[in-house]
């Protein structure tokens, strides 16, 4: 199963009728998680608002993401080995308020960290002709320096 | 967390649903056994993925930053309410909202952790943050550093610490 997932936040109408395009070439079941009153899709089962608890349960399930360009959900896979491909939301088209989507796939694509696709015809070819695989794995927390460094800030009240 | 001494400091931890919760709770899993931790997100929901006091404030953005007003008179029930020795967030606007708060009406010390999407600059609210006196400061990339704000790794856990 493919999870397609663009977050919590907004719709995201022109991701949603990407898949709607794709989904029917593929031989595997879609879920679209979309929020209200974005675009529906005609060829894919969706599913709305989902809780955090939900939402794992369909990330578990999922052998591959395919999502916004957002950290959350960016983490979620790279926590779960899951392979995960990006479409970042674009300001312009007022789909995010500002282009930093663009800034964080780019950054995470050199580092290896996922897939970025730009257009429905890359989505369809990467999905259609690649074997995609995990590119990186994260533990549950984050780096210990981080951490060291906050509870200093805690500690020197 | 069977106890909650009461000599550990309190930690109010705020972030909006989505990524912004998800950088806090990876932050929060290093300090929870140490502090008190009490949590603000914008869905009442989100409170299943914690085991800490949970409120639910409402959630604005530059592009309805008027909804902010209706937030305040809460938000400043729960500093009171919870009496936190320090406030961390990893935004979004609403993060910001309730560190300004803490620092200014009850004077607390606040952290802002900017989110790790904002790898060219950054947030909006990060900037407001380290203008408006926000006690520290982080972006979760060296590059952005700067004598305001500061770098320390971030939320993969990968990246920071290999650096």
């Amino acid at each position: 199963m493919i999870f397609y997932t663009i977050g919590t936040q907004a719709p995201f109408d022109r991701f949603i009728k990407m898949i709607d395009e794709v989904a029917p070439a593929l031989q595997e079941e879609v879920i679209v998680q979309t929020l209200k009153g974005a675009y529906v899709p005609q060829n894919v089962k969706v599913v709305e608002f989902l809780t955090p608890k939900e939402f794992n349960e369909l990330f578990a399930k999922a052998r591959l993401i395919v999502a916004h360009a957002g950290m959350g959900t960016i983490i979620s896979a790279l926590c779960q080995d899951k392979p995960i491909v990006v479409f970042p939301r674009r300001r312009e088209l007022k789909e995010h308020r500002s282009n930093h989507q663009i800034a964080t796939a780019d950054k995470l694509k050199e580092l290896g960290y996922l897939y970025v696709v730009e257009s429905a015809e890359q989505l369809k070819t990467l999905l259609l002709t690649s074997e995609l695989k995990p590119l990186c794995h994260i533990g549950p927390i984050a780096s210990s320096s981080l951490i060291d460094a906050v509870r200093q800030d805690i500690e020197s009240l | 967390m069977a106890d909650t001494p009461k000599n550990k400091k309190k930690i109010l931890a705020v972030a909006s649903i989505g990524g912004h919760w998800i950088q806090l709770l990876r932050i929060i899993a290093g300090l929870a056994s140490d502090y008190d931790v009490s949590y603000v997100s914008s869905n009442p929901k989100w409170a299943e993925s914690v085991k800490g006091k949970f409120y639910a404030i409402c959630e604005f953005s530059r592009w309805d930053a008027w909804k902010m007003l209706i937030c305040v008179p809460y938000v400043l029930m729960i500093l009171k309410k919870e009496k936190p020795d320090v406030v961390l967030s990893t935004g979004a606007a609403p993060g910001l909202l309730v560190l300004l708060l803490a620092k200014y009406v009850f004077r607390k010390k606040t952290i802002w952790v900017d989110s790790i999407a904002n790898v060219a600059k950054l947030s909006a609210c990060g900037r407001y943050a380290v203008k408006l006196g926000v006690d520290h400061v982080y972006s979760q990339w060296e590059h952005l550093a700067t004598d305001k704000v500061k770098f320390a790794g971030n939320v993969l856990g990968k990246l920071g610490d290999a650096e």
